[in-house]
């Protein structure tokens, strides 16, 4: 049995062990990782600050993979095929990866090693950061590259005053040309970061407590800063190679064959530390092609790794930046728009046929229609395809045009999975080919290869539909359609079903309002909010009264405990911070309710896809950290949007400080409170899928916040699926995030107002479901077990003791097969 | 006397006043107990009554006369409320699984009364 080993574990030794494995690799595989977590997208690093954590970042480890963490190889005998960790450990191999990637280039300035900088590259860097950024006001990034400008970024993100330091004379040299630099550099201006082009760093100063405390060019002028972040290149890490006598670059990097092989047959290179045909490549989508060339030598294939497409595309602050293909050629044809803040170049062979390369600041259009098309025939002249506006281009790819650079996949593959595995969207071209799984970019044209295949991308309902949830809020809200049978009879066919009922249902209460049992409206409803109740395994109930932001006094405590006792109810605290009664049978329910409300209580809406609670920590009242009145605040959010019907459970929690007791990132919508008002973060929740909130606005006084919520929340209900989460509904915006912080809090569709008169009906409009019930016999008839015999309680239900308390008893399950 | 030979299956049939027509909701479901058993009663869109067992075979629960009544490809059907599964009002047949059923009791209305024969 082959016994193989990995050093390091980045993305680069992710890729190889998964694809070692796909080919059904029979040997052991054991890693040893410097970092103390398995590989993670580093890519994605970023993403960290602004709500990822660790694991949603972290890469699937296959099983049988030995994991040694923490664990840096210090050594590699050749003789004896083994490497050796710092902590002594050693490792025999038969066959050796290295997979060390690269590290930061540290300039030597003086004061370089002072607390307070730091370099960029993996999750303890940013944890650092972030602790140094607290007690900061201003920050600087010495490297105006790709990686510098990301940098900068993130420390905006963290609140500091930033500015971006580059040796060039423009921005991204590596990237864009000074054209494209000037304009990238307005935009970045624009939006509040300090740029100094041209400049270098003659040393950074400590202040009085041996902290940095300021960054001196060489002409003397001076720039505040409390953290420094060094991003000005990588160097591939060869140390260990170089040690044991294996060749490398001059500039450094392994040096590899086209197998990836080193000079010594048993030990192969791949990712950002080697060196392959003379170049080192500092982009994933090579790294991953590197590895599963590496992992088919390993498999006895013959894979060869003949360079790589270096094209990049990312969106930095707001702004797209692309560049594909060959940076220079005979022609180039350029479009600079200043005031638009666009500028687009392609470059063109001398007959101006064939297209060479791009690059585009303001508007990546281009890039996503024209990558593909690089070395090959243009399909309209250079001036045709520059001006075609944000959209791009409509271009007709050949099959073997490489759409993800990322994964090496071709149109001619994606094409062949819709058309053989039948997908109907970009999740399933995702989960088949690879393509869009990494950087994302292609994503866009994945929609439209899905468009022109031809696919009819369904978004029926269900079979009495055709349309969306979104379409039928609008066909409601415009033709101000009143019932589910006037809608079935004049958008739909026959009578609907649990999919589609419950839908418009909840479609009717957003926008009409009125008791979700009156008239027709009681029978769209699913047996939950048809009964105002959860139910249960056993068919009983479970009613759980609304507690505002977790806050209750001893006495409503003493009556729930009451009624608990009274009907004997089985009693338990829910996440939410309220109490859960389970085990009432449906003619129960009335009297239940009757006592909870006598004594102040109404509807807690746990049955329904409505806003469930406000969670929240004690906040400044009590606590000796708190900045801000967070009860107070969940009360107020949880009494304004109760009983708002939505396309989901909607959650929410507030938290009075930035230690976050409430968990308010991980809720549809959870506010932190800081210094000068709230954060807002939206498109968190837990579940099956857990996701934290992403930050939407930051320092907002308690009437902008109300305001933005409100905004959000209509809008969502608008436009969002049915059964679609905040977090879903987010990530399938064009446009994510930045889209949604365009509509509703730029205005750009001209709809707040709207949305935030919708909201004020629904709160003017606002009642108690329970009350409401209690106090109206013609509803009240519907709860009892039988209607031939109402006091007779359901025969069915019984009840054993556990820890005393009831439990149902289960009932045997035998289906009835014919 | 030929009425009363085709009239004699329809005796043996054992009908039980269940309730008043107008307690039904249209599209939605209520149940009965009649000698013991519980049978989920559903008043259609059109006016039409279907009978079924009350009990989920799924699940074991007495609660498909709290499902959604709808239609799938025009059969008339109620869905489960605990996990969903479509059954005929027409035969009991579980349209998720053909294998799966309930079994169907006659009903009618006589003089706005809504009957059930269990036999
Ligand atoms: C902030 C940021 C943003 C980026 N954005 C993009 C982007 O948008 N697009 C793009 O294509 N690329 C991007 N990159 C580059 C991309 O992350 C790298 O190309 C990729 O990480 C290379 O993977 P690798 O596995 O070869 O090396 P690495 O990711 O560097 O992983 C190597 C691992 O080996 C470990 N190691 C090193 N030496 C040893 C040793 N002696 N013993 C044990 N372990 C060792 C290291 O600690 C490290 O964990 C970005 C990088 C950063 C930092």
């Amino acid at each position: 049995m082959t016994r193989l080993v990995v050093v390091g574990h980045g993305p680069t030794a992710y890729r190889l062990i998964e694809t070692l494995y796909a080919k059904g690799f029979g040997g052991s595989v054991t890693v040893l990782g410097e970092e103390p977590r398995p590989a993670y997208d580093r890519v994605a690093l970023t993403s960290y600050l602004s709500g990822k954590s660790a694991e949603d970042l972290t890469y699937p480890v296959p099983e049988g993979v030995v994991l040694r963490l923490g664990a840096k190889v210090t050594g590699i005998d050749r003789e004896a095929r083994t490497v050796t960790a710092a902590d002594g450990h050693t490792e025999p191999y038969d066959v050796l990866v290295l997979a060390t990637g690269s590290s930061p280039f540290v300039p030597p300035v003086p004061g370089k090693d002072l607390p307070g900088c730091f370099v960029y590259r993996t999750i303890d860097d940013l944890d650092a950061i972030a602790a140094a950024a607290e007690g900061a006001s201003s920050g600087v990034v010495i490297g105006g590259g790709l990686l510098g400008l990301e940098a900068a970024d993130a420390l905006r993100g963290l609140g500091l005053v930033t500015h971006v330091v580059e040796m060039s004379p423009w921005l991204m040299p590596r990237q864009v040309d000074e054209g494209g630099g000037s304009i990238l550099k307005n935009h970045i201006e624009a939006l509040g970061l300090a740029v100094h082009t041209g400049a270098g760093v003659k040393s950074i100063e400590p202040g009085e407590d041996g902290r940095v405390a300021r960054l001196v060019k060489p002409d003397g002028a001076e720039i505040e800063a409390q953290v420094v972040v060094f991003s000005a290149g990588v160097r591939p890490r060869d140390e260990l190679a170089r040690a044991s006598g294996l060749p490398v670059g001059e500039r450094g990097g392994i040096v590899v064959d086209e197998g990836m092989r080193t000079a010594d047959p048993a030990i192969y290179a791949v990712g950002e530390c080697a060196l392959a045909g003379g170049m080192v490549y500092g982009l994933v989508g090579p790294c991953f092609t590197q590895a599963e060339v590496a992992a088919d030598r390993i498999m006895g294939g013959d894979a060869v790794f003949t360079g790589a497409d270096m094209s990049t595309k990312l969106k930095l602050l707001g702004v797209e930046v692309a560049s594909f293909g060959a940076l220079d050629g005979a022609l180039d044809v350029t479009f600079m728009d200043p005031v638009g803040g666009v500028y687009k170049k392609l470059f063109v062979s001398d007959d101006a046929r064939t297209l060479l390369g791009g690059i585009c600041v303001g508007d990546a259009g281009p890039y996503n229609s024209l990558r593909p098309l690089v070395g090959r025939e243009l399909p309209a002249s250079p001036t045709e395809l520059l001006f075609a506006g944000t959209g791009g281009v409509d271009v007709d790819l050949p099959d073997d045009a490489q759409v993800c650079s990322c994964n090496n996949v071709t149109k001619g593959q994606i094409c062949e999975a819709i058309a053989s595995e039948g997908l109907t969207d970009v999740a399933g071209i995702k989960k088949c080919t690879r393509a869009g799984t990494t950087c994302g970019s292609c994503v866009p044209m994945l929609k439209q290869i899905l468009v022109k295949s031809g696919v009819e991308v369904s978004k029926a309902m269900c079979e009495h539909f055709a349309y969306s949830r979104a379409e039928l809020f609008d066909i409601v809200r415009v033709r101000g359609i009143g019932t589910f049978s006037q809608l079935i009879a004049e958008h739909g066919t026959g009578r609907g079903c649990d999919v589609c009922k419950p839908a418009v249902a909840s479609i009717l209460a957003s926008l009409n309002g009125g008791h979700i049992l009156d008239g027709e409206q009681a029978a769209l409803q699913d047996t939950n909010d048809h009964f105002l109740a959860n139910i249960q395994k056993n068919g009983t109930y479970s009613v759980v009264p609304r507690v505002p932001g977790g806050e209750i006094t001893p006495e409503k405590l003493i009556v729930i405990g009451e009624v608990a006792r009274d009907f004997g109810l089985y009693t338990k605290i829910t996440g939410g911070q309220r109490i859960d009664l389970f085990g009432a049978r449906v003619e129960q329910l009335p009297q239940i309710w009757k006592r909870l409300v006598d004594a102040g209580f109404e509807s807690g809406h746990a049955y329904g896809k409505a806003l469930r609670t406000v969670k929240s920590c004690v906040g400044s009242t009590w606590c000796r950290y708190g900045v801000q009145d967070s009860v107070g605040l969940a009360i107020a959010l949880e009494l304004r949007y109760r009983g708002l019907r939505s396309p989901h459970k909607l959650k929410s929690a507030v938290s009075g400080c930035a230690r976050e007791c409430a968990e308010a990132r991980s809720k549809d919508f959870g506010i932190i409170a800081t210094e000068q008002g709230w954060n807002l973060y939206v498109g968190g929740n837990g579940g099956f899928k857990p996701r934290h909130a992403e930050l939407l606005a930051a320092d907002l006084s308690t009437d902008d916040l109300i305001k933005i919520i409100d905004r959000f929340l209509m809008f969502y209900i608008r436009t969002a699926d049915r059964l679609q989460r905040t977090a879903a509904w987010i990530e399938n915006l064009e446009g994510g995030l930045d889209y949604l912080r365009q509509v509703i809090i730029d205005d750009s569709l001209g709809i707040c107002a709207e949305l935030e008169a919708q909201m004020e009906r629904h709160v003017a409009g606002y009642f108690d479901e329970w009350r409401a019930t209690i106090e109206d016999p013609e509803k009240l008839r519907r709860f009892v077990s039988f209607v031939n015999a109402p006091g007779t309680p359901d025969p069915s239900i019984a009840f054993e003791t556990e820890r005393d308390q009831i439990k149902p008893v289960l009932i045997p399950l035998e289906v009835a097969r014919s | 006397m030929s009425v009363e030979l085709q009239a004699s299956p329809v005796s043996t049939d054992r009908w039980h006043p269940v309730c008043a027509y107008s307690d039904l909701i249209p599209e939605r479901g209520a149940c009965v107990l009649v000698e013991g058993r519980q049978i989920a009663v559903f008043r259609g869109f059109d006016g039409a009554l279907y009978a079924l067992g009350n009990r989920d075979p799924f699940s074991g629960a007495y609660v498909l006369s709290r499902g959604i009544v709808g239609t799938r490809a025009g059969e008339p059907m109620v869905a489960s409320p605990m996990h969903k599964q479509a059954f005929s009002l027409l035969t009991g047949e579980c349209l998720d699984d053909p294998s799966v059923s309930v079994p169907t009791y006659r009903i009618r209305v006589t003089d706005g009364v809504v009957e059930v024969s269990i036999a």
